[in-house]
């Protein structure tokens, strides 16, 4: 076990590696910089530019310097907390993301939580009524979850609370608690608010996972130790609780390792359109206007979040099923 | 068995008798001609046998078909031209098509539009005006617009009246027609998913192949490769490749920028699907035989293992279909995608961003209805197609 734990963990390194390249890269693959953009808009506005300060900018931030010297400072920062310095607000990067980041975790976190607990009953309740009218109508729901655009879903939710009951779901907490500090009533403004955006980012996974616990489950009931123990006189229920169910239990939560990229991503468009506090909003603004170490840090955030969220449920499905741990590395 | 063998003194040889006469091996147990047709089938009959039992998908995929099908004609179909402005006429209610005026039958019409400027709250606010009874003209002279960038012509199917504007489905902030420009953005919103969906074709079945039938170092990097884009969310990254595309690009350029990206983050399922079957056919009896006959290797390939799953390919790329149209959808719902002069649904749902705007024309989101549908057609058939493409199981 602990074997397959370090060398999980160890693959993760690479991993980052080759992420924070690929980030970096897109990052500063575009033609005009955030200097550039920021000279045109003064001239645009016709006020005079002030080149000795851009320079200094420039110098500051290291663009005087090869990319690859600039992608080397900025990994080298982010090792020990740094994420650069935003550009657009004049401030260090993690000043700017402040809670965001934990609202992004809470909510995806959340997310999975209520993924597991609707996919969880639905999907065992489907598998053995198979073919039955509530199965069909389950499965077709659960369809109709996976296929709905979590951004499209976001708006029609807007556009009728607006409607019937006047009220306005965005937003992650009471305006007023923007800026405050973690206190009681914010912790619980912000998880009256949470439950939209969850059901909301949740469909899709929710839609997912019913049908493959379904088709996994289904798999297993017809295997012959069901059959044995059918036989041997087991209740259905507890045949089912005691082998089947463990197994797929399994797979439940391995197939975390892939929704949560999905959950994440989602989120983030989910974010923008119900203009949460989490790193959506943020994110897009600074790619919008180049604010590269703003942006690029975000991108790298988001994507250890998700390595780390795949590592949990890989571990915890190793630490599950011996059977995963004799196989190494990939479990997916 | 029952063959009689005949009792033999020891170490005498063996009598064996064979017969001259024609064997023909289906005497043995005849068959019926129904259960000929189903033991002799090909693969791709029992697949359309087995797909046509999914009611849904054959539903989702006649719905398809005739979308798709709109697409060469949108100019003929569209009752305006995607970009006509009509300034008298800005967010303009959809109008109900009658075809009774006060119990009296006058075959297809809308009742006048009156505009008022509300000056108490400066909202536009429009009447119907009963008295007006404007028939709809088919097959009529409407908008000139060029067929396929060639042919001059300005017949449409159906065109307003003549003595007043028809917004079957309202009309945007410009006055532009809802309906003809939900049509013609089609166009552009149905070809993203196919071209995109080419590319990670392409990508996933060379990279799929190389590693899955060289496996070695090739495999390992590819398969590394595989699990880190997996491993980083999708959207994000979508949104960063979209935003340096330079904003001097014409939009028929960052149409295929866009349509590029997509397929560049898709082809990963593919490879690995592809892989994983190289994989496993390797190592059946028939690819042995072939072997010992004395095929090479693009033979066997090419005539025996791709064949083998291109079924599972196709209807795995018919799944991924949805997220890319959804790609798009979601990328131009941002401004980040296509823009302005071309039509497509994201590019319609980016003025339906602001929901004070929404809650008073609530009509700008009829194109969240055509992306949907289109979405679930989608996957019923990937769903039907999943489930025909292995015709053997059960």
């Amino acid at each position: 076990m602990l074997n397959y734990l370090v060398r999980r963990v160890l693959i993760m390194i690479p991993t980052l590696l080759v992420t924070s390249a690929i980030i970096f890269t897109v990052m500063s693959a575009t033609p005009t910089n955030y200097f550039d953009n920021l000279v045109q808009d003064m001239q645009a506005q016709g006020e005079k530019v002030d080149t000795a300060r851009i320079d200094f900018m420039k110098k500051e931030y290291g663009f005087d310097k090869p990319p690859v010297e600039r992608y080397f400072w900025w990994v080298g920062g982010l090792l020990h907390g740094d994420f650069g310095y935003s550009f657009e607000y004049q401030l260090p990067v993690r000043q700017v993301v402040g809670d965001r980041m934990w609202l992004t975790i809470l909510l995806s976190f959340s997310t999975i939580v209520f993924t597991w607990l609707v996919a969880f009953p639905i999907g065992i309740y489907s598998a053995t009524h198979q073919y039955s009218w509530s199965d069909y109508g389950l499965t077709t729901l659960g369809l109709l979850g996976l296929a709905i655009p979590h951004f499209l879903l976001a708006l029609i939710f807007l556009y009728f609370s607006n409607q019937w009951f006047g009220l306005s779901i965005g937003g992650l907490m009471d305006p007023k608690y923007f800026d405050a500090p973690m206190s009681w009533d914010k912790f619980t403004s912000i998880l009256s608010h949470l439950w939209i955006p969850v059901i909301i980012i949740g469909t899709a996974g929710t839609g997912s996972m019913i049908r493959a616990v379904r088709a996994n489950l289904l798999e297993e009931l017809h295997k012959q130790y069901v059959v044995t123990a059918r036989s041997k006189g087991l209740s259905p229920m507890r045949v089912l609780f005691k082998y089947p169910f463990r197994m797929s239990l399994n797979f439940f939560v391995s197939d975390i390792g892939s929704i949560l990229p999905s959950v994440i991503s989602g989120g983030e468009l989910v974010a923008i359109v119900l203009s949460l506090q989490t790193t959506g909003p943020l994110l897009i603004r600074a790619l919008q206007s180049q604010d590269i170490y703003l942006a690029g840090s975000f991108l790298m955030m988001l994507s250890t979040l998700t390595v780390i969220g795949v590592l949990v449920s890989d571990l915890a499905l190793a630490f599950l099923d011996p059977r995963i741990r004799m196989q190494g590395g990939a479990t997916r | 068995m029952n063959l009689q063998v005949p009792f033999q003194a020891p170490g005498a040889p063996l009598a064996h008798y064979v017969s001259d006469k024609p064997f023909d091996v289906g005497a043995v147990a005849k068959l019926t001609p129904a259960q000929e047709r189903i033991y002799f089938a090909s693969q791709w009959r029992l697949m359309w046998w087995k797909f046509k039992r999914h009611r849904m998908a054959v539903v989702s995929s006649v719905f398809l078909a005739l979308i798709y099908a709109t697409l060469p004609v949108s100019e003929f179909l569209a009752p305006y031209e995607s970009n006509t402005r009509h300034t008298d006429f800005i967010r303009a209610p959809p109008q109900a098509v009658h075809l009774f005026d006060e119990g009296r039958f006058v075959g297809p019409f809308v009742y006048g539009l009156d505009y008022k400027l509300n000056m108490q709250n400066l909202r536009r606010e429009y009447t119907v005006d009963r008295d007006r009874v404007q028939k709809l003209r088919f097959l009529c002279h409407g908008d000139p617009y060029d067929f396929w960038g060639l042919i001059p012509s300005d017949r449409h199917l159906v065109c307003p009246p003549a003595d007043g504007p028809m917004f079957l489905w309202g009309s945007d902030r410009l006055g532009r027609d809802l309906l003809s420009r939900i049509i013609y953005g089609a166009r552009i919103s149905l070809t993203v998913g196919l071209i995109g969906i080419s590319i990670s074709f392409l990508l996933g079945i060379t990279i799929g192949g190389l590693a899955g039938y060289y496996g070695g170092w090739f495999d390992l990097l590819s398969q590394r490769l595989i699990e880190i884009i997996h491993s980083i969310p999708h959207i994000p990254i979508f949104l960063a490749l979209a935003a340096i595309m330079p904003a001097s690009w014409s939009p028929i350029l960052v149409y295929f920028g866009i349509t590029l990206i997509l397929g560049m983050m898709d082809w990963t399922g593919l490879a690995r699907a592809v892989r994983a079957k190289l994989f496993s056919l390797r190592e059946e009896d028939y690819v042995l035989a072939a072997q010992l006959m004395g095929a090479r290797t693009p033979r066997i390939l090419l005539r025996h293992l791709i064949p083998g799953f291109i079924s599972h390919l196709i209807a795995s790329a018919t799944i991924t279909i949805p997220a890319m149209i959804l790609g798009e959808t979601a990328l131009s719902f941002l401004g980040l995608g296509l823009r302005p002069p071309i039509v497509s649904w994201g590019v319609m749902l980016n003025e339906a961003q602001n929901m004070n705007v929404v809650s008073l024309y609530p009509w700008l989101l009829l194109p969240v209805a055509p992306v949907i549908l289109v979405i679930l057609a989608f996957n019923f058939m990937g769903d039907g197609l999943r489930d025909a493409a292995d015709p053997y199981s059960s």
